[in-house]
Formats: C-alpha cells, structure tokens, sequence
C-alpha cells in the first residue's frame, strides 16, 4: 500500500530554514521506518541525511520523533502508526546537522559529567566482586541504556533550562549509585545534588517515552531519596 | 588538517576500546570511528563471552582449546587459540573489575551458560561457558568499556571515516579519514596505527549485521597492497530472525530452544545426534539449509521453526529479554507461546587482516610485520577461529586480543618507536577516492548495484558452494566492480553526505568480496564454513593451509602459510 511520509529536510549550508519533504512509498507487512528511510534514499532522494546502524534497537543510532514521539526508526513498524501521513522529524531541542542527523556533543557532555563509570576503591582479588542475584537486580532497567537521546530529547526540564543534566545522564549515574559494587558515591553526590542536578527533574515523566522501556523518571526519584538520605 | 598522536585506534567496538584502555594508560591515544563508539556492532552481540571459569561446573582451559580448535576444523593456529582460552579467564573478571553488569549465580559469581560447540571434558557434554548479562552481553562490554576510556581521557574522533592507510616501504605512518559531519580530509599522523573495524556481513541479503559493517577496514588494507587471510570462510549463523536475518542469540539454544521442521521433527537429530542443537554454527546452519533445500522448511518455505515454548514465560523473560521484545517487535510473535521463524544468516568473518599473536600486522607467507600497523577483533585474523568459530569466541577474541594489541603498541612506543615520516603525497589517494566518486557521471545506481551484489553473494557465495558458483559470482562481481565507475553521487554537499559515505562503502564491498570467492574457488575441499559441494570432504594433505590473497591490476592474487598446531592433531569431527 502507497504511504505518505512527510520528512523534515534541512541543510544549513544551503537553505534558509527547515521544510518538510513529502514522499510515496509502497509499505509491504513488516517494514519499518528506518526501512522506509532506506527507501527513500536508495530508491528516491539520496541527499537525505539520518544516522543508522545496528537495524534492531541495539545501538540506539536511529532515534527520531515519529508522528510526534520519540522512537527508534529501526523498530517502528510503519504499521504500528495506524495509516495516514506519517511525519518524520529529527529528535527535538538538538541542533539539526542536517535533516534527521542532529548534533548530540551537548548530550554527550552531560553524560560524561556524571563520572559515568564504575568507581571502585576496594582493588579487586583475582576473581570477580561477587554481587547477589538481588544486587545485581536492583541495575536492571538502567544498564540498558543505549545513549539514543529519546528521553532527554523529550524533557521539558531540558527544554526550559539546557544545563540541566537531563534523564540519560541521572539514569546512568543511577546505575552506578545503586551497583552494589561501586563506590563513587561520595564523588557523585555533589554533582547530582547540584544546581543543574537531580532537582531540575519535576516529575514529568516525559522521559519514559524511552524505545527500551526504561523509566528514568522513577530511576531520579530513587536517586533523590538517596541523595536525601545520605546528605541531610 | 595533520593530527598528531602516538596511538591512533580505528574503530571503537570491543577490541579497539580495549587496546585504547590499554594504551591510554601510558601514551596519547586517539580513537576513529565511523559511527559514535557505543554504535558499534559489538553492541549487538548477545548471548555470552567464553571463558572457562568453572562458576557453574567444573571446567579448564584445555577443554576450552579442544573446542576451539575443533570447532575451526582444524584451521586456527594452536598457539593463538591458547592464548585466548588462557586469557580468557583473567579477562572477563577484569571486565567485571570494571563494572561490567554481568548476570550472577546463586553465589553470586558471573553466570554462564551452555553455546554451541562448546564442551565438558574434549567434547563430551555441553558446559556452561559463556559468561552473560542477560542477552546483552555485547551491550555490557562496550559500554563498560566506552566507559573506562572515558574516566581514562581517550581522545574520540566520532563520525570520522578512514579512506586510506598511509604505508611506505612495510612502515606505517597513519591514516587519512574524512570527517563526515563537515566533510574535511584529516591526517592522523601515529607512532602505531590500530584497525578494529568489524565485520562484512552487510555483503550478503541476509545477515544479521549492522549497516556500517561494509568491511571497510579490510578493503583499506587491500587497497593499501597488503594481504587479507583466509577470506573465504564465512560464516553463517543458524538463527537469523526470519526473513531480515537479525540475529536470535545461540543463548536460546544454549538455554535449551529446539530447531524443528515442517513435520515437526528436531531435525538435528539426524545429522549431529549426540551435541544436536548445539553443535558449532557451521553444522547446524547447513543441517537447516539442507532442510530448506529439501522442501522441509516450514509451508515449504525458506525458514524453520525455533521452539522456545517449553522454557516456560519466566525464563525466557529472564535470560532472554531483548530477544524476547526483538522477535515480537519485529514479528509479531510471542516466544512464549508461538514458535519463531528462523533462517540461517550471514554473520562473521574468520578471516581478515592477518596478525601475529601481538596483534601486529604481518605481509607475507613468512609474517614479515608491518611495522607500527596492528589490528584485532572481527576484521582480523590471528587465526583463532580458522574455518569457524565457536558462539561467544568472538567478544572474548575483542577483549583479549584487543588488550595485548594494546599493550604490544605501548611497548613499541616505550621501546623508544618514533613516527614514521608521512608520505609527500600522503593526502592524494583519499582525495581521488572521494573526488572520483563525487565526480563520476553515469546512470548507475549505487543502490541497485549493492542490491544485486547482495544478492548473488547469497546464491554463488553462500552456505554451499560450488566451482560454478563461485565462478558465476566473479563473473558478477567484475561486471559490479565496472558498473561502480558508471555511477553518479547526486549531493555532492560537504555537510554529513550519508550518500557519498554509502557510494564510498560499497567500493569497498566490492574490493574485498573478490577475495572471498576467489580464495572459495582454489580451495578445492569442504572445512568449517567453507561447504564445496564439489569437494565435501576435508583435505587435510593438499588445504591445511591459510589462504594469503593480495588484490592487483591483474585480479587476486594467492598465496599460503602454515597452519600452528602444537597439541591436537586433526581427526574427523563428529558432533
């Protein structure tokens, strides 16, 4: 069946601002919207621009705003969208590089600010840390993570005040706050608790717009019951 | 722009992000790569890494190696293969040292679970080997691994990709990778150069890899008049997600899924009755071949079925969750109660650039090295996995290969190494390769041209192959490679031209995918993946043997070297 797709184009070297391109693809059973991106730009207009790799919602390239929310092209089915126009446009409150690339160094950045790594002060033996089954449990829903921007795209908290920090970035600090076996704690700490830190997020639950199904709303609302807990 | 490093890492999947960990440690390290770092295809590896731990049952290196080595049908080098079965271990609780999330065991120790291939006491039952963090086991050691090179200050170059390796006179100087967000020519000038480029997978229809893994590491190689091993073993993995090929885990087998056909039968059964299900790749993707081949697929179409049913909803939910979500949301069925269709896909290269235990790159049927050029992982070949590898070999070959690549460069850097001088014309030859394809005018599609390659390299250049397929499919592959001058690039913009990169990647395709047919063409005996229907037996006198293939004016050209046994001698494999 003859689709509509209305992608958002927009080359800063040679227009004056963003437009929306509409093109016609025939949709078989099965086929998704990285697929019909593909399409597009193997069949109909190579000079659109997305990111792309791993095809299965793994690596987390392809995130978009489909229809209006945020998803990962490669695990949309066109089908799932139930028929009409269907509009593609790049993930928003990034700056656009071109079409449905945007420049991710500002998401990136805050990811790195909250020592996103496992910090350990105890050195190891010559095996592994052992950590329980219900240790290791309490990370699940964290670690997960593929860094693919849906949910911090999607933040109103983000929107109003781009230095906060930003629901990826607390999920991953999450993730090492509540590893068993980590113990950055105390270096973390001030940068959760700071200014642009874990009370910038209000709850809005935005976030859990998340294409794997994590809930770093919930993941916040844990750190900042730590963060009460161990400061005040 | 000329960047100046001591190391310069090119890919940032398992084995480049640990070399860089490595040498981050004491040199300046910088890492390129064609896609951000956790984008890798590492990321999509999912049941498991093989170690020998003994955490759930006893076990031991040798039995690990006795796998390895029969598993490669006797084709990976002894000496390389004990290496990694005997760093194994110390690598995956390094791994774990560095907060890797793997799952536990009641003890609270790293899981493991049971994979193909591999077996208890040189090949008696199954053992679980491989270490796991649910079915993203990939997904844990690069980001844990992107992690630490982050705490270590590595320095990324992400969205560059490399056109050329800047070699003179066996000494390597650097690389020249265009910046694909901007669209500028960079040099990186390095004391050691490291490839850790991945895989070609994307060279057949189905596979099961990401669309960056166009084998461009290895073409640069080629390009750069250096060798490539062993590249006509590919190889297939069983249980490709029916009909796009993305990967369903062995860990599903190993959890104790069944492959059944059309009537219902476990298949398997019949052609490796003791290790059934799991037997190594290379068995089971032609028993599920030969099932298809022969009408027994499912509604005598191309696929069989995988029966996960009786692992009952809470195992599957939680040792195989991603899976579980990946087949529903792209097929609409639930593991839990329905069978999965499932095909045999492309999916990894044995082969590749060949290197030495170091991780250095050598150039002739001596190993003479390459000097200050190392490489690891998927792109390289040590060989470890000679005509096949065993399931979860490949993210452990990342790890410790990629470790010890990076600790060889740091001693050739401490040993008092200076950088070679560049090449006067060190930009030339990346800036005709952009330019001849930016330029090109023809009516040739670059699309349709990879469409066609992909799929003839299915039907000639598949499970099975025979002289005249093989033959047919060069025949193809010169008439690609003559319809690629005739194509035309239509952005020819500088800002993140996806397209060019793509025109680009597929002159690649067609550059190393000659190696592989030609190499499939000479080797006149069936081994590993490599089934001639010609020749169905193994040839241990006249093939034991790895291949060496250079690209010329005059097409490829061959050469051999040894194979390194030292404790097991070839026998007949029965599984």
């Amino acid at each position: 069946m003859m689709q509509t797709f209305k992608i958002f184009r927009f080359n800063p070297d040679e227009d004056k601002k963003p437009y929306h391109k509409s093109y016609q693809v025939d949709v078989p059973e099965g086929m998704t919207i990285l697929d019909v991106l593909n399409e597009i730009k193997w069949k109909q207009d190579g000079s659109l621009t997305f990111r792309r790799s791993c095809r299965h919602g793994i690596c987390g390239s392809c995130a978009m705003t489909i229809n209006g929310l945020n998803k990962l092209a490669c695990e949309t089915q066109v089908k799932s969208l139930g028929g009409g126009t269907v509009e593609v446009e790049p993930l928003r409150h990034f700056p656009v590089i071109k079409d449905l690339a945007v420049d991710m160094d500002d998401f990136y950045k805050k990811y790195e600010a909250v020592k996103p790594y496992f910090i350990a002060g105890t050195p190891p033996t010559d095996k592994e840390r052992t950590q329980s089954i219900e240790e290791r449990k309490k990370i699940d829903g964290s670690y997960e993570c593929t860094l693919c921007g849906a949910c911090t795209s999607s933040c109103p908290s983000y929107w109003a005040n781009p230095n906060f920090l930003g629901p990826a970035a607390l999920l991953k600090a999450y993730r090492f706050v509540f590893d068993s076996r980590d113990e950055g704690l105390e270096e973390r700490l001030p940068i959760l608790n700071s200014r642009y830190g874990l009370w910038r997020c209000h709850t809005i639950f935005n976030c859990t717009i998340c294409p794997k199904s994590l809930n770093p709303t919930w993941a916040i609302g844990e750190l900042k019951k730590k963060v009460m807990s161990e400061k005040y | 722009m000329v960047h100046e490093h001591d190391v310069v890492i090119v890919g940032g999947g398992i084995a480049g992000l640990y070399a860089a960990l490595e040498s981050s440690r004491s040199v300046d390290t910088a890492v390129l790569s064609k896609v951000f770092p956790t984008r890798s295809h590492s990321i999509s590896a999912q049941g498991g890494t093989a170690a020998p731990l003994g955490n759930m049952e006893e076990d031991d290196w040798e039995w690990h190696l006795y796998d390895t080595v029969r598993g490669a049908d006797y084709l990976g080098d002894q000496d390389a293969q004990e290496i990694l079965v005997r760093e194994a271990g110390e690598v995956a609780f390094e791994l774990e040292h560095m907060g890797c999330p793997f799952s536990r065991t009641e003890e609270g120790k790293i899981a493991q679970r049971e994979f193909g291939g591999h077996y208890s006491n040189f090949g008696k039952g199954p053992i679980r080997r491989a270490c796991y963090a649910a079915d993203r086991t990939g997904h844990a050691m690069l980001h844990t691994l992107y992690e630490q090179c982050v705490k270590n200050d590595v320095r990324f170059y992400s969205e560059f990709f490399v056109l050329t390796l800047l070699v003179e006179k066996n000494v390597c100087s650097g690389v020249v990778a265009w910046d694909m967000q901007s669209g500028g020519l960079h040099i990186f000038h390095a004391k050691t150069v490291m490839f850790g480029t991945g895989g070609y997978a994307r060279a057949w229809k189905v596979n099961t890899n990401a669309l960056s893994n166009t084998g461009d590491g290895m073409s640069v190689v080629l390009q750069a008049g250096l060798p490539l091993e062993d590249m006509e073993f590919v190889q297939f993995h069983p249980t490709g997600l029916y009909p796009s090929g993305v990967l369903v885990t062995e860990g599903a087998r190993g959890e104790g899924g069944y492959l059944v056909n059309n009537e219902g039968k476990r298949f398997m059964e019949k052609y490796a009755p003791a290790k059934m299900e799991l037997s190594p790749r290379d068995v089971v993707s032609r028993s599920i071949q030969r099932e298809i081949n022969e009408g027994r697929g499912i509604g005598g179409k191309g696929f069989v079925h995988l029966d996960l049913r009786h692992l009952g909803r809470q195992a599957i939910m939680e040792k195989l969750p991603q899976i579980h979500e990946l087949i529903l949301k792209f097929s609409g069925i639930d593991a839990v109660t329905d069978f999965v269709p499932i095909l045999p896909t492309s999916h990894y290269a044995m082969g590749g650039i060949p290197t030495n235990n170091d991780g250095q790159v050598v150039m002739d049927p001596k190993s003479t090295p390459v000097a200050g050029f190392y490489a690891a992982g998927e792109c390289a070949c040590v060989s470890l996995h000679g005509a096949n590898r065993l399931g979860c070999n490949s993210t452990m070959d990342c790890a410790v290969f990629g470790r010890r690549t990076g600790r060889a460069m740091v001693r050739h850097i401490n040993s008092g190494a200076e950088k070679a001088r560049l090449p006067k014309d060190a930009l030339d030859k990346a800036k005709s390769k952009l330019e001849c394809v930016l330029t090109a005018k023809g009516k040739e599609s670059p699309a349709a041209i990879r469409d066609e390659l992909q799929a003839t390299m299915m039907v000639n250049c598949g499970i099975f192959r025979d002289e005249k397929s093989l033959k047919e499919q060069l025949k193809v592959i010169k008439s690609l490679q003559e319809q690629y001058k005739w194509i035309e690039v239509g952005y020819k913009g500088q800002r993140f031209n996806t397209e060019l990169l793509d025109a680009i990647e597929l002159g690649n395709m067609l550059d190393f995918v000659e190696t592989i047919v030609v190499g499939g063409l000479a080797r006149t005996e069936s081994r590993g993946a490599h089934s001639r229907t010609d020749f169905p037996k193994r040839d241990d006198a006249n093939w034991m043997k790895h291949t060496l293939a250079w690209k010329t004016e005059a097409g490829v050209r061959l050469d051999y070297k040894p194979v390194v046994i030292t404790r097991f001698q070839p026998e007949e494999r029965k599984f």
